[in-house]
């Protein structure tokens, strides 16, 4: 296998982009990071796609043909990729584009990541057809509620409290003011979260990441073409995928993420470095909740111990291991299947030191992308 | 939703999973393949029995169109005699819910398709006391 490097990031702004079709976003975010590889376009090869429901938030399926088509690479005629995996769908789009390029098939390649959902009404339910239909769906269950449930386990067995869970909504917020990309620049008081309403309880509607409109795309190479268009590669360490039952019922223990876990293992070996080499992590904080299973579940807390790192204050931006620089799913915005591919963005701007007034220091980091309620992971560690 | 609703019907109506013979795991909903056993699994139904004690629960407030009208309602995870855990609405007051609470299985109404459209049925949870 080939070493693999990012030689370029381009994103759209996240948010709800009611002036801008599902076209217009994909572009934005892939010219920009054709300008930042300093690439003419040609040099392609094939694009990986990651979209969760083009078919059900636009009617539109085979979005593969039809973004590479609006690249202007129809002329080339090279083969474009849709991946889904819920909102690991981004995550999912970069392990193909890596594998592509580390195997020998392609040299440049780009992983892209797009979701437009405000042209229908019904955001949240097509959100919540990532979590089993016959058996959890129909019984009412959504997909917040189904980490309400995480929620209300954990704070009953260990402690943790719905101040803990709103903190992690607050750090996020301040992180994003310094994001020109995110959806909510502005920094919150721990009063707007708790006094927001209910969604599932223990869960509100700040402790819930939005459903924006949004793209992210990222453009690979090989080690060798790399070298050729620019000096400050970032290499793909190790990008993992793992999966767990996709209903909740069936794990064994419903505070344990089994695909997160075993993808944060396999991707520190294949990366040939511990969890205390990573300097910064994005990780997917769909509901507050999330973040804090994933503390635990990546291995930065022990086990009901995550909302002790928020208290702390470690995994703030200027603290031990920050959490979420870019504001995270809950103030960078959620753009479903761009997630994975935004993050990575992130990353790569935290280790080139290009992440402005956010900007941490950083020679490893690791994103954390997860679809539904975990039965999907995606675990990637970039370096310098 | 109509097919798959009639398929899974009396997994719905009856507290019913599957049994895997070789090593004995029960699961819910029903498989046709034992995820420990695979090639070896040998799957028969079993009943799972209608107590069972509450795992966890959400009052969920924010819901999908076809649940609106009966905001709030309780979702839970309910962990039955057998050890199987089964997801499924509790019909209580919120204040009388409690992690670990007895739990039993009653025959309840879930919603209906259109105003003269099919009506679902399925099994909801209800308090029992030992
Ligand atoms: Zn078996």
């Amino acid at each position: 296998m080939r070493k693999v490097a990012i030689i370029g990031v381009g994103m759209s702004r996240f948010g709800e982009l009611w002036d801008k079709s599902f076209r217009d976003i994909v572009i934005e975010a892939g010219i920009e990071a054709i300008e930042d590889a300093n690439l003419e376009g040609k040099e392609i090869e094939a694009m990986y796609i990651g979209n969760m429901s083009g078919g059900r938030f636009l009617s539109q399926e085979h979005i593969s043909a039809l973004i590479a088509d609006y690249s202007g690479l129809a002329s080339l005629n090279i083969p474009a990729i849709r991946v889904e995996a819920g909102d690991a769908s981004g995550g999912v789009a970069l392990k193909e584009a890596y594998i592509s390029v580390a195997s020998g098939i392609h040299d440049i390649v780009v992983a892209a990541g797009v979701e437009k959902v405000t042209d229908v009404g019904s955001a949240m339910e097509i959100m919540d057809s990532s979590i089993d239909q016959e058996w959890e769906a129909f019984h009412g269950a959504t997909l917040a509620s189904l980490y309400a449930m995480m929620a209300r386990l954990h704070i009953h067995n260990y402690g943790s409290s719905e101040e803990d869970l709103a903190m992690i909504s607050v750090k996020n917020h301040k992180n994003a003011v310094n994001n020109p990309k995110a959806q909510f620049r502005r920094e919150i008081g721990i009063e707007t979260v708790l006094n927001s309403p209910y969604v599932a309880e223990p869960l509100k509607v700040f402790d819930s990441a939005p459903i924006s409109d949004g793209s992210a795309v990222v453009i690979l190479a090989s080690e060798r073409v790399a070298r050729k268009h620019t000096d400050t590669p970032v290499y793909i360490n190790s990008v993992v995928q793992s999966s767990d039952y996709l209903a909740v019922q069936n794990r064994e223990d419903i505070l344990e993420m089994k695909a997160v876990k075993t993808a944060t293992r396999k991707a520190l070996k294949l990366a040939k470095c511990e969890l205390k080499d990573i300097d910064v992590f994005e990780m997917h904080d769909s509901f507050t909740i999330t973040e804090l299973l994933l503390y635990e579940n990546v291995g930065l807390a022990e086990k009901g111990r995550g909302h002790e790192l928020v208290r702390d204050g470690r995994v703030e931006i200027d603290g031990e291991k920050p959490v979420n620089p870019s504001g995270g799913l809950k103030a960078c915005g959620h753009a479903v299947g761009a997630t994975g591919i935004r993050q990575i963005g992130e990353i790569v701007l935290q280790l080139r030191g290009d992440a402005g007034k956010r900007q941490v220091d950083a020679e490893k980091g690791m994103a954390v992308n997860i679809g539904g309620t975990g039965a999907t992971a995606v675990v990637s560690i970039l370096g310098r | 939703m109509i097919p798959s609703f009639w398929r899974k019907i009396r997994y719905r109506y009856n507290l019913t999973g599957t049994k895997c013979e070789n090593c004995g795991r029960i699961y819910h909903p029903p498989r046709n393949i034992c995820p420990e056993c695979r090639r070896k699994s040998s799957i028969t139904e079993v009943d799972l029995g209608d107590r069972g004690e509450l795992l966890t629960y959400s009052i969920v407030h924010d819901a999908p169109e076809s649940f609106k009208l009966q905001r709030p309602y309780v979702i839970g995870l309910i962990k039955l005699e057998s050890g199987v855990v089964v997801t499924s609405q509790i019909s209580c007051k919120p204040s009388e819910l409690r992690i670990g609470m007895k739990v039993k299985a009653v025959f309840r109404k879930y919603g209906e398709d259109g105003e003269d459209g099919i009506i679902y049925y399925g099994t909801k949870f209800v308090p029992c006391e030992e």
